[in-house]
């Protein structure tokens, strides 16, 4: 045993290395998350987290699931493919609970010039008018306008 | 607080139960979606774009977006007739209260919106040091604010700038492709919004999704193609002077 006389100093700093390894792999076991590398370098449960986000558009399927009525007389308008949402704004929370939860009632003077006062910018196909010269007296849109089909004069008047 | 032995041995089961809890994390949140089914990007047609604002006041809507913050935003291109490659760009508030009519007259003006081009090889999600940003299975970059330690690597790192730094929680944010809709079958709130259908969500990997068709038949960027990010963001009739 001459050979491993002066090995001590050698086998106790081999200690501290062992203990210290066998430290940073319990400690990492117990940080990282069980998910880490599920699907690569990140969390793998942080994609059900993101997806568990509640929803606030219903979404128009959810709308014409009750409003057939209307989703009848706006899929035949020149608004058929503007969704409910788009103007009603968002109703999740209407859709969840019809009851207690009503939608605000909108403005049509502020909610039609935002897709129709004229802009160059728009597209020139696009139907815009100037707010002042259209409508002077400042009658409200739905007056003549059905905003669910809104051309003048056609069958789907309210 | 005095425990006994009794009451110790009790609680100890239980905190380990809590524990496993926490580190298992929340459950699978759309048990019918499979993400391996899927490789999501969007298509936007410049043509049918009005500049209306209803996809950037929906996203903030949706996703709780700090004001004076966005995960999408409208921009106004007005190109001269004698200058093609300086475009004059304005994007008042994001395009969140629509665009005053511009006074001056000649040239060409157009709207171009903007967000998360959920690039396949994206350079934001590389620089990440902790593994906060990635891209899912099915295409969508997203961060894990629980990871976050804000470094703002990955907002410098964004070419088209569409991340930022959320003045509350201190973490990166950007747009999800609204990931809690789309796993649900539902599609993303600037799309729901969208009046004229602009904005069209794509799924890459389903075949009878009409993006496929529209590919083939139209003349479709996408933003910066020299960089290489393989962005999935689909720019139909996209003039040449948008940056």
């Amino acid at each position: 045993m001459s050979r491993f006389k002066d090995v001590e100093h050698l086998l106790r700093v081999a200690a501290v290395f062992a203990v210290g390894i066998a430290l940073f792999v319990a400690v990492r076991a117990i940080l990282v998350p069980r998910s880490f590398g599920e699907y690569g370098h990140y969390r793998g449960n942080a994609i059900a987290e993101i997806a568990a986000q509640p929803v606030v558009f219903a979404g128009h399927q959810t709308c014409e699931a009750c409003h057939s009525d209307v989703a009848e007389v706006k899929s035949k308008g020149k608004h058929a493919t503007v969704n409910c949402e788009a103007c009603h704004g968002a109703l999740a929370k209407h859709a969840d609970d019809p009851g207690t939860v009503q939608p605000p009632k909108l403005d049509t003077a502020l909610l039609c010039v935002r897709c129709h006062e004229v802009n160059g910018a728009r597209p020139k196909n696009f139907p815009q008018i100037v707010a002042k010269e259209h409508d002077p007296a400042e009658v409200p849109c739905e007056a003549c306008h059905q905003p669910h089909s809104p051309l003048m004069g056609l069958e789907a008047k309210p | 607080m005095n425990f006994t032995r009794r009451q110790m041995l009790m609680l100890l089961p239980a905190a380990a139960i809590a524990w496993e809890s926490v580190m298992a994390g929340t459950p699978e949140a759309s048990p019918n979606y499979a993400m391996t089914d899927h490789w999501w990007g969007m298509l936007i047609d410049i043509s049918k774009c009005i500049g209306c604002g209803n996809c950037v006041r929906a996203c903030a809507t949706e996703n709780n977006v700090p004001d004076g913050y966005f995960r999408t935003w409208v921009e106004r291109y007005h190109v001269s007739d004698d200058n093609l490659v300086s475009p004059v760009v304005d994007s008042p508030n994001g395009g969140k209260d629509g665009f005053p009519p511009r006074l001056e007259s000649g040239g060409k003006d157009f709207f171009v919106p903007k967000m998360c081009n959920h690039c396949a090889d994206s350079p934001c999600t590389q620089v990440c040091p902790v593994g906060a940003t990635f891209i899912t299975p099915d295409g969508v970059v997203l961060v894990d604010k629980k990871y976050c330690i804000g470094c703002r690597y990955c907002i410098q790192a964004c070419p088209y700038g569409c991340r930022f730094l959320n003045p509350k929680t201190q973490t990166a944010e950007k747009c999800t492709l609204c990931y809690h809709r789309i796993t649900k079958g539902l599609t993303t709130a600037c799309c729901e919004a969208c009046p004229t259908g602009a904005r069209q969500l794509a799924d890459l990997k389903n075949p009878k999704d009409p993006i496929h068709e529209f590919l083939r038949t139209h003349n479709v960027q996408v933003l910066k193609p020299y960089l290489a990010t393989g962005a999935k963001l689909f720019y139909n009739d996209l003039d040449g002077s948008v940056r």
